[in-house]
């Protein structure tokens, strides 16, 4: 009996105990479904950001752009719409040591804002005379700009009016530091430009009812076709949100994030939710999107269509020599030259493109050939006159006609003294389509040309005859 | 405070709370004129089909000048213009598109010969399309028109609006003397929603001396005789027909601009009419 008092003890303490175990496993439960009733936290719903001075934003919240003129933003006490204060940008003119535009983000020093109650961010506004606001807006963070959503060239008066920044979808901003940014340089031509000074006030964000018909745009609303290759990847760009503020619509640009992107074969090309296109097969695959979700889910117009013709077919390796072997051009064989640029753009040239990288080979690509050049002649002097030949290798992306042709000429020493030379790439041999063809001709074929000692521009020209054409290792040697 | 006081003050409460519901029915409610329901289109077809021939017919082309506006639709009676969308609506579609020498289509029927009114409370619910140089409209002409010309014939137009101002609504009366920029008009403006987000309710109450213009149930102007430019005629104590259109451009609108989206739907849930 005597061992059996302890023992009881020591059972009554175990029932206790699991009983307790059991209660609070209970109230926990209980706790939970609770808590799983409750709305999350939220971050603060403060609309308000500039009234008469600042609010909420801490003390930290001032970032200009790199190459902005830093000290731009100034409290203004003797202008303002309401109130006796408003924000006043001083944009600077060309010549301003300092920085020749003003950019800036304004970003909360703390937690963020929760964005969701509303539908835009609104202002008041006026400047010194009247001006076009390039980009003007929110969600640029400098952490990452996840959701960004600007308007560009807003053209500000000598009055206060109110402006509005849609934003694209609030269900998306749960916490928002950048909540301001704007950019905009000086008034006139390039290069002469004067600066002035631009007022905001009553900086907030509401939610309006005169704000309606969203349309979310990508590819800038355009349904495009895209040829492309297994392994590379493409951003979508052009994304935006059509709004019609009180019967006329405001285009806002808005970052990838706030769209969902979709993939009409995602075994030929994926899509993530930034928006970055992989091409993964050969095939075709329809990139497009929407924004919201459930039955606020509204499709965007525009899309990507991604062609992709399979893998990359790489232009032939150049063979191995030596450095003093040869002047390169464009190759990733050899060290290359410094050039000014792969298309000058030239009046009447209708060639569009330039060097781009396909799934890691740097190549030349042209479209709608007339005639493009690579352009030396405001680099260091390229001077070719040790070597004999100039190797190119081309690969058309179309079919070819009789009559087609592409001629390859040297300029050089570009000028008053320059001599140049003209051959038909077409009569050493045959254009394939799709093949890389490989030509090596020597440079006393080019009737005409003297020395290559300052080789300032090398032309491919078709007259239209051939559009698109991909370009590679264009070099001199011997 | 004691009890008696307290009853005393709950009295007193309830009496202004009383006198004050007195005093906002008083000011707002509106005549119990007795209508009943003569006739309606509820538009409860199948998806595509056309409004219904026995109600609808169709006017179609520019009539002279753009029927009178300088309006730039060419009027169609094809269902990529109008029809029925299964729904419960009908569906007047704006679509630019080149057409008979025209950049864009819409439609516009009537009841003319067919369904023709005096008197009555006259409505339909309808959300109207958007952006500048849409020109939604719902609306009677005098049944005479063919007979006497317009303005003679008399115009109620029971709600117009530009689709650049898509919270203001439009009632008006168009009349001998009264035509045109000189019609007499009121509006309704929405301070917290706008015509083409959401079904609206447009009404007109018309009687031998009277026309009341509403919007969801509220009264927004009355016009009379009396409203009428000195020795003008009131024309409004005879039969009228209903249309219903959506003109692109033209004077009372303005032209659309580059930003205008289309295409442009208006959506109309029913018409009906109580006598």
């Amino acid at each position: 009996m005597k061992v059996a008092k302890p023992n009881s003890i020591a059972m009554k303490k175990t029932t206790i105990n699991i009983f307790g175990i059991l209660l609070i496993f209970s109230l926990v439960g209980c706790l939970r479904e609770e808590f799983e009733d409750l709305p999350r936290a939220r971050f603060s719903t403060a609309a308000d950001i500039f009234t008469d001075d600042f609010v909420g934003m801490g003390s930290d919240f001032y970032f200009p752009y790199q190459t902005a003129k830093p000290d731009v933003f100034s409290v203004d006490d003797n202008e303002s719409y309401r109130g006796n204060a408003s924000i006043r940008i001083d944009v600077p003119d060309a010549n301003d040591p300092a920085g020749n535009f003003a950019g800036a983000i304004f970003r909360i020093d703390g937690a963020g804002r929760d964005l969701q109650d509303f539908n835009v961010l609104s202002f008041y506004a006026k400047a010194s005379q009247a001006a076009t606001i390039s980009e003007i807006g929110f969600g640029q963070d400098f952490l990452g700009d996840t959701y960004r959503a600007f308007r560009t060239n807003v053209n500000f008066t000598t009055n206060w009016q109110k402006y509005v920044i849609p934003i694209p979808d609030p269900s998306k901003l749960l916490e928002v530091r950048g909540v301001f940014q704007f950019a905009a340089g000086g008034i006139g031509p390039e290069g002469e430009e004067v600066g002035f000074s631009f007022w905001i006030d009553e900086l907030k964000f509401e939610n309006l009812s005169s704000v309606a018909q969203p349309q979310p745009l990508v590819n800038n609303g355009e349904d495009q076709s895209i040829n492309s290759f297994n392994g590379v990847t493409l951003p979508v760009t052009g994304t935006g949100v059509l709004l019609n503020v009180d019967g006329f619509d405001v285009r806002v640009q808005a970052s990838p994030s706030f769209f969902n992107f979709n993939s009409s074969d995602p075994s030929v090309a994926t899509v993530n939710e930034l928006g970055e296109v992989s091409v993964l097969s050969s095939g075709n695959s329809r990139i497009s999107a929407s924004i919201g979700s459930g039955e606020n889910e509204i499709d965007a117009v525009g899309s990507l269509n991604i062609v992709s013709e399979g893998p990359f077919l790489s232009a032939p390796t150049p063979p191995d020599l030596a450095p003093e072997d040869v002047v390169s051009i464009f190759s990733d064989a050899y060290q290359n030259v410094q050039v000014d640029d792969y298309n000058g753009f030239f009046q009447f040239a209708t060639t569009q493109g330039g060097a781009i990288d396909i799934a890691g080979e740097n190549i030349i690509s042209y479209t709608d050939l007339n005639f493009v050049s690579v352009n030396m002649f405001n680099s260091p002097d390229v001077d070719a006159s040790e070597m004999t030949h100039i190797h190119v290798d081309i690969n058309v992306r179309e079919n070819i006609d009789p009559g087609d042709f592409l001629r390859l000429q040297i300029i050089n020493n570009n000028g008053p003294g320059e001599t140049s030379g003209t051959v038909d790439l077409t009569t050493y041999q045959p254009l394939v389509t799709e093949e890389w063809v490989s030509y090596d001709i020597p440079l006393s074929d080019f009737a005409g040309l003297g020395a290559t000692n300052d080789v300032d521009l090398i032309f491919f020209i078709s007259d239209g005859t051939i559009s698109d054409i991909f370009v590679d290792n264009i070099y001199f040697y011997r | 405070m004691n009890s008696t006081y307290k009853i005393f003050s709950y009295i007193l409460i309830l009496s202004f709370g009383f006198l004050l519901m007195i005093g906002c029915m008083d000011t707002n409610e509106l005549p119990d004129r007795g209508y009943t329901l003569v006739w309606s289109d509820e538009f409860d077809g199948t998806t595509g089909d056309p409004p219904n021939p026995e109600f609808w017919n169709y006017d179609i082309g520019t009539g002279d000048n753009g029927w009178g506006n300088n309006e730039l639709q060419y009027y169609t009676d094809r269902t990529e213009n109008i029809h029925i969308d299964g729904k419960g609506n009908l569906v007047i579609k704006a679509i630019n598109e080149p057409f008979a020498g025209r950049n864009f289509t819409s439609a516009r029927i009537t009841t003319k010969g067919l369904k023709e009114f005096r008197f009555g409370r006259i409505e339909a619910r309808i959300q109207t399309p958007f952006g500048q140089g849409l020109w939604p409209a719902f609306w009677m002409l005098g049944a005479n028109i063919d007979g006497v010309g317009w303005p003679q014939a008399g115009e109620m137009d029971i709600m117009e609006l530009r689709g650049q101002q898509p919270s203001t609504s439009i009632g008006s009366i168009h009349g001998p003397g009264y035509s045109a920029g000189e019609a007499i008009s009121g509006s309704f403006q929405l301070f917290d929603s706008r015509f083409d987000t959401e079904f609206h309710v447009f009404a007109i109450e018309w009687g031998a001396d009277f026309i009341d213009f509403f919007v969801d149930d509220r009264l927004y102007n009355r016009l009379t005789p009396e409203d009428l430019p000195a020795g003008s005629e009131w024309v409004f104590d005879k039969h009228f027909f209903l249309l219903l259109n959506v003109a692109v451009g033209g004077n009372f609108v303005g032209s659309p601009s580059p930003d205008t989206r289309f295409p442009q739907t208006m959506l109309i849930d029913y018409v009906r009419v109580y006598q």
